[in-house]
């Protein structure tokens, strides 16, 4: 009864926090300005179901692909175990789903199977990262912090499994002993491997371990649910209505700003009649200059991003040595969006920090460095684009105050003096008909 | 051009005539000496296809689409609105384009501003063009030679586009070779984003010369291009290693121009 008390106790306190976690995440979201994106459902559900679901554009880069493949299956079948546990835990029972007979010993082989491979994975992405270390895991924006996020998480999910394996060794040696509670199921293909390494304890110290197992594994759930939403693994949850929501139009069309044409419409017929006015409040900004500036859906991209590099490992800017990381851009905005949300929910809604996406966290020279060459935005397996926060804020530099780089305010003056970013004559454009 | 004349809009329009489509040249296309080779290797497949086709002349002006990229929207939206109103004031329906800049521009971005024409880039038409039989290449300059595509970013990963340059380049009967970074993965060139018409920020590396070395490193002939900046900034990466007596950079209208002596 104690048990089953204090685990309904953890499981609701462990349930509360991150329900809270995840309203705070998304008031951080809803910072950002409102856009409607819900135009073709039907290709959108499509979408996410190949991305998010299908894992489509893991593949470009293999070992990578294949890996995740097996965390990523592992995570969301050896959840079906999870359920077990909670109605075990809430009612007292011992593996109460072992009435299916044969289809459990079939699940729990099956678990067993994923969560090797779930191991052989974290082992494999550890060491890509410690040992072999790969160019975009060792990167200068994965200093400190997300160095150490990463490796958590990895370690956590072995110690997950691991407590998986250890809690069905031990389990099977008590089935096969006869011990009073543990019924007779599940087939144990790969902790039956471990088995003879406890086998010689007795009856009492297998069900403390067990127990034990059983515990560190829900515990270690609910724990590691709660660090999600703090860690780039929110990934896991927020590819799906990050994948959903993505942009469908060809990737090379940048947003219109409505904005700016009904003021340049103005500017070239007198007689047009002049859109609504703004609801009262400070006019709206041209471009980005900090998070609030940039739409809900360019806020979600940042919290979707788990910091694997893709993007930036296909920069070209980024691999001619320029300052310009997309993943850098995106893991800005996101530490941006979550401080001025901290800052808000102290302070109140009127609170001005005094710091700003824009030079407190993202300099200009990363912003001009960008070829807008849509590679980042192909790269991203979950959709994110990092380009549409480049364009934003190089608006802010250019529209607000006017901080191009001199050549390109060069180029804007030609344009408009002579139809043409170069220095020629629009009357010679049929120049090249002659000889 | 030595033997036709190419008409303007203008003309046309007085004659009461409409062409079949309008040939959007372009600023680099117009105004840059080795992009104007381009256009007039284009203007010939036109007209030796049998094309009824016209240019703006000086009524063309830039699409706005450095200014887009470099963040200047109002410039973008003006330039955008004053070549809607010349075109729309023609009633013009269908565009080729010479660079998948204007390209891009002209199709995703001129429709929520008033302008919606079907727009093709040049790969596309010539595409058709051979396809359909107008145009017809035997053989050639190119025949056996070994060639290498580089995809430009407007083109390819904005648009979609990787087939069509790739099927015009084909009827050359040359030895069509791979970079490994191509298609969705291909390198840009370092033009994109109006970095064309700025030195680049600090690295240690520029772009142009990474994609020229990967395009060399595959001993080509000819690099075959489809933008006019990529064709600046390739020229210049073949020249800097040297190997501008070997390689050619070349657009791929230029090649079937080439291949059908024109």
């Amino acid at each position: 009864m104690l048990s089953q008390f204090l685990f309904l106790l953890c499981l609701a306190t462990g349930i509360y926090f991150f329900a809270r976690k995840i309203r705070e995440v998304s008031s951080n979201i809803h910072l950002g300005r409102p856009l409607q994106i819900n135009d073709r459902p039907g290709d959108r559900w499509k979408v996410m179901a190949r991305v998010a679901l299908g894992q489509s554009k893991m593949g470009s880069r293999p070992v990578a692909a294949f890996f995740h493949l097996l965390i990523y299956v592992g995570f969301v079948i050896i959840n079906i175990e999870v359920l077990e546990i909670i109605i075990d835990g809430l009612f007292g029972t011992h593996r109460v789903l072992s009435f299916m007979g044969s289809f459990y010993d079939f699940l729990i082989a099956a678990f067993e199977w994923l969560a090797l491979g779930v191991l052989l994975a974290c082992f494999v992405f550890l060491s890509r990262r410690n040992i072999i270390r790969l160019k975009r895991m060792i990167m200068p924006e994965l200093k400190g912090w997300p160095r150490t996020d990463a490796n958590l998480i990895l370690v956590t999910e072995i110690l997950l499994m691991s407590a998986f394996l250890i809690m069905n060794a031990t389990d099977s040696i008590l089935q096969a002993r006869g011990a009073a509670h543990y019924v007779q199921a599940g087939a144990f293909p790969v902790s039956g491997m471990l088995v003879p390494f406890f086998d010689g304890m007795s009856n009492d110290a297998l069900i403390l371990l067990e127990r034990s197992c059983w515990w560190f594994h829900i515990l270690g759930i609910l724990a590691f649910l709660n660090y999600v939403p703090y860690s780039k693994h929110l990934h896991i949850l927020l590819a799906f209505p990050n994948t959903w929501y993505s942009k469908l139009s060809p990737k090379g069309q940048f947003n219109n700003m409505e904005s700016v044409m009904n003021e340049v419409k103005l500017m070239m017929d007198p007689s047009a009649v002049p859109a609504p006015a703004a609801p009262e409040g400070t006019p709206q900004r041209f471009g980005a200059r900090d998070v609030r500036d940039l739409n809900w859906k360019q806020l979600m991209d940042a919290y979707s991003c788990t910091e694997c590099g893709r993007c930036t490992s296909s920069c070209p800017a980024n691999l001619t040595g320029k300052l310009l990381s997309p993943r850098k851009i995106m893991m800005d905005t996101r530490d941006r969006v979550e401080e001025l949300g901290r800052q808000l929910r102290i302070h109140g809604p009127g609170h001005d920090d005094g710091k700003t996406l824009l030079n407190d966290y993202i300099r200009p020279e990363e912003l001009w460095a960008c070829t807008s060459c849509n590679a980042c935005v192909e790269a991203c397996p979950v959709l994110i684009d990092p380009l549409s926060i480049i364009i934003d804020m190089r608006r802010y530099l250019v529209m607000e105050q006017s901080a191009a780089p001199a050549e390109l305010n060069g180029m804007f003056t030609k344009i408009e003096n002579n139809g043409a970013p170069w220095q020629f004559s629009p009357a010679d454009r049929m120049n090249w008909t002659e000889s | 051009m030595e033997n036709f004349k190419v008409p303007t809009m203008a003309e046309m329009t007085a004659r009461g005539e409409k062409p079949e489509i309008l040939f959007w040249v372009g600023c680099a296309g117009s105004f840059d000496d080795r992009a104007k080779k381009v256009t007039k290797a284009l203007a010939k497949l036109l007209h030796h296809a049998g094309m009824r086709f016209a240019v703006l002349g000086t009524e063309e002006s830039c699409t706005g689409d450095p200014a887009k990229r470099a963040g200047n929207e109002f410039l973008f939206q003006m330039q955008a609105m004053n070549n809607i109103t010349v075109l729309n004031g023609y009633e013009v329906t269908k565009i080729v384009t010479g660079c998948p800049h204007c390209f891009n521009t002209l199709k995703n971005e001129y429709p929520q501003l008033g302008g919606s024409y079907e727009v093709l880039h040049h790969s596309q038409l010539l595409q058709q063009l051979l396809d359909s039989g107008r145009l017809k290449v035997e053989g050639g300059a190119y025949r056996g030679k070994k060639v290498t595509f580089h995809d430009p970013c407007y083109l390819g990963r904005a648009n979609d586009v990787y087939e069509a340059p790739r099927r015009v380049i084909m009827r050359l009967d040359s030895l069509m070779t791979e970079m490994k970074r191509s298609k969705a993965n291909g390198l840009c060139c370092g033009a994109g984003g109006a970095q064309m018409f700025k030195e680049p920020e600090k690295g240690d590396k520029d772009i142009n010369m990474e994609r020229a070395e990967e395009a060399l490193a595959l001993k080509p002939e000819s690099i075959a291009v489809a933008c006019p900046f990529c064709m600046t900034m390739l020229s210049d990466g073949v020249k800097l290693n040297n190997m501008e007596g070997e390689v050619k950079v070349k657009d791929i209208a230029e090649m079937i121009a080439e291949a059908m002596d024109l």
